[in-house]
């Protein structure tokens, strides 16, 4: 996920929700491998 | 800090504990005679796996809580068993997704996988008009496939999958595949061309070109809806990263199983080269995707070589190795399809003998041991056979 | 997504951890050595938990009155609102339910 240019300028002590979130979930696209299926 | 900070990407190229988009070729069998074919089918395998067989496989991938597997072959509904197998695997919670080509996708089997519990079926075409599709699949392929989507659709069997392999000749189609799934309601899928089975003699003359892969990449980016299962992520190094994990998951994150139970790393590199062992051995597949040699070697990192000094690698990771092997280029080194061009300088500068040769694999053949690489007619079968 | 401010951050709309809550029935978990896999088999996505801690969270849930009582329980305190927000990410993405 990109970081929007916000957080950026963001307090360092502070993460943002989404970083935050990114530590410990993470949705991956993986509808398939190499294309076949 | 919950984790150790391990990028996911990461984490996947040191491999899981059990595989993600597994691959099953069911059957070398197969009624078309495709000039692309990955899997070189035609003639089933006198060493298949016996259905008994098959249900341990499943069975193991129960045990090993592997979520779906994908199937295909050559054509998989040409098994017998192809049904309960099918059946099979869902009752044990291994979700299946199928390839097919449709011609045995009657009216009657529409409906019967319509009533199953969490089974993706996708018909593969390869042009938005019969010429163009039947060119590589074979006379009567376009209409067969067609009328798997027609019993499909008149099944309710709900969103099914329509998958495409780009080509030079179709990749002008592109608007059109669009507008063919549009109308079923289904999920288009493309898919990249590898020159793997008979794809090694056709490969040269049906490859997008350069420029028609910027065009295919811009188109993909364009359309987050349509999938491509991390087919082009070589094409990443044009830009913004296409969807998906963007590296090569074969023996860390995918694997094939093949007709007669080899295992190899991914459905495009059927080779001894590629090969890991046989679920038929001590400890079935399990210990083939746990402990093999050539799974724990693709585990390791692997050598930028070539490519290390190019700003891309990180995107594109030196492409697929299957495309590598296949035209004779290190695996070390760019891929032939390389967006920079890099590829094609070293397939000039490629040794010509270090071109693994097309094998004949299960390619049917004519009475003089030759194999057909020229399509043949084929017919929509309504009524099924023993 | 906008800057917000972690100790005033109050949890997703759709949310509830004064809820009972479970495992989707329809998710299969599967361990790795990071965390774990969660598959749904309905919507066919798949997440990734990336810590042990969260996938323990998760899988004792159902034994609770509620995830406020869960998270509680099983969860230091100066990590409750990441584990509250993760929760609430599952709870997007359906791996988790309200029961």
């Amino acid at each position: 996920m990109l970081l929007s240019e916000d957080q950026e300028v963001q307090d360092t002590e502070a993460l943002s929700e989404d970083e935050v979130d990114e530590l410990l979930v993470e949705e991956v696209s993986i509808d398939g491998m190499c294309g076949v299926y | 800090m919950p984790t150790d900070g391990m990028p996911l990407r990461e984490r996947f190229t040191q491999g899981l504990d059990a595989p993600i988009c597994l691959t099953w070729e069911l059957t070398y069998a197969c009624n078309l005679a495709c000039v692309h074919c990955l899997s070189s089918s035609g003639r089933r395998d006198p060493m298949e796996l016996t259905a008994a067989e098959a249900r341990h496989i499943v069975d193991e991938l129960a045990d090993m809580k592997v979520f779906y597997v994908n199937i295909g072959g050559g054509e998989p509904m040409l098994r017998p068993d192809f049904f309960d197998l099918v059946g099979y695997a869902v009752d044990k919670k291994v979700g299946v997704k199928f390839s097919t080509n449709g011609t045995r996708l009657t009216a009657e089997r529409a409906r019967r996988l319509a009533k199953m519990d969490y089974v993706d079926v996708q018909v593969s075409i390869d042009g938005a008009l019969a010429s163009t599709n039947d060119s590589v699949r074979g006379e009567g392929s376009f209409a067969a496939a067609r009328t798997a989507m027609d019993n499909l659709a008149a099944a309710d069997f709900g969103q099914f999958k329509i998958s495409v392999v780009v080509t030079r000749e179709n990749v002008t189609q592109l608007d059109q595949f669009s507008a063919i799934a549009e109308s079923y309601g289904a999920q288009l899928r493309l898919t990249r061309f590898r020159p793997s089975g008979r794809g090694v003699e056709t490969w040269e003359r049906l490859h997008p070109t350069a420029e028609q892969q910027r065009m295919l990449y811009h188109w993909l980016l364009e359309r987050p809806d349509v999938l491509t299962g991390d087919s082009f992520f070589h094409l990443s190094a044009l830009g913004a990263p296409l969807d998906g994990l963007n590296l090569c998951g074969a023996g860390r994150v995918v694997c094939l199983i093949d007709p007669v139970g080899d295992v190899y790393a991914c459905p495009f590199v059927i080779d001894k080269e590629f090969l890991a062992g046989n679920v038929r051995g001590d400890g079935g597949f399990a210990a083939v995707w746990r402990q093999s040699d050539l799974f724990r070697s693709l585990r390791e990192p692997q050598s930028a070589g070539a490519c290390a000094s190019c700003g891309s690698y990180d995107a594109c990771q030196g492409g697929c190795m299957a495309a590598k092997f296949f035209t004779g280029l290190p695996l070390d080194g760019p891929d032939p399809e390389c967006v920079f061009g890099h590829g094609e300088d070293a397939l000039a500068a490629r040794d010509a003998a270090a071109h693994p040769g097309a094998a004949v694999g299960h390619s049917k053949v004519d009475r003089h041991g030759t194999p057909i690489p020229v399509p043949t007619p084929v017919r929509f079968r309504t009524r099924a056979l023993a | 997504m906008s800057v917000t401010d972690e100790r005033v951050e109050a949890p997703a709309a759709d949310f509830d951890p004064d809820r009972a809550w479970r495992v989707h029935p329809q998710v299969a978990l599967r361990d790795e050595s990071f965390g774990a896999l969660a598959y749904h088999y309905g919507t066919r996505r798949l997440l990734f938990l990336k810590s042990r801690a969260l996938v323990d969270l998760v899988s004792a849930l159902d034994r609770f009155e509620n995830a406020t009582a869960a998270i509680e329980a099983l969860v230091p305190e100066g990590e409750r609102a990441q584990y509250t927000r993760a929760l609430a990410r599952l709870a997007k993405s359906e791996v988790i339910d309200a029961h």
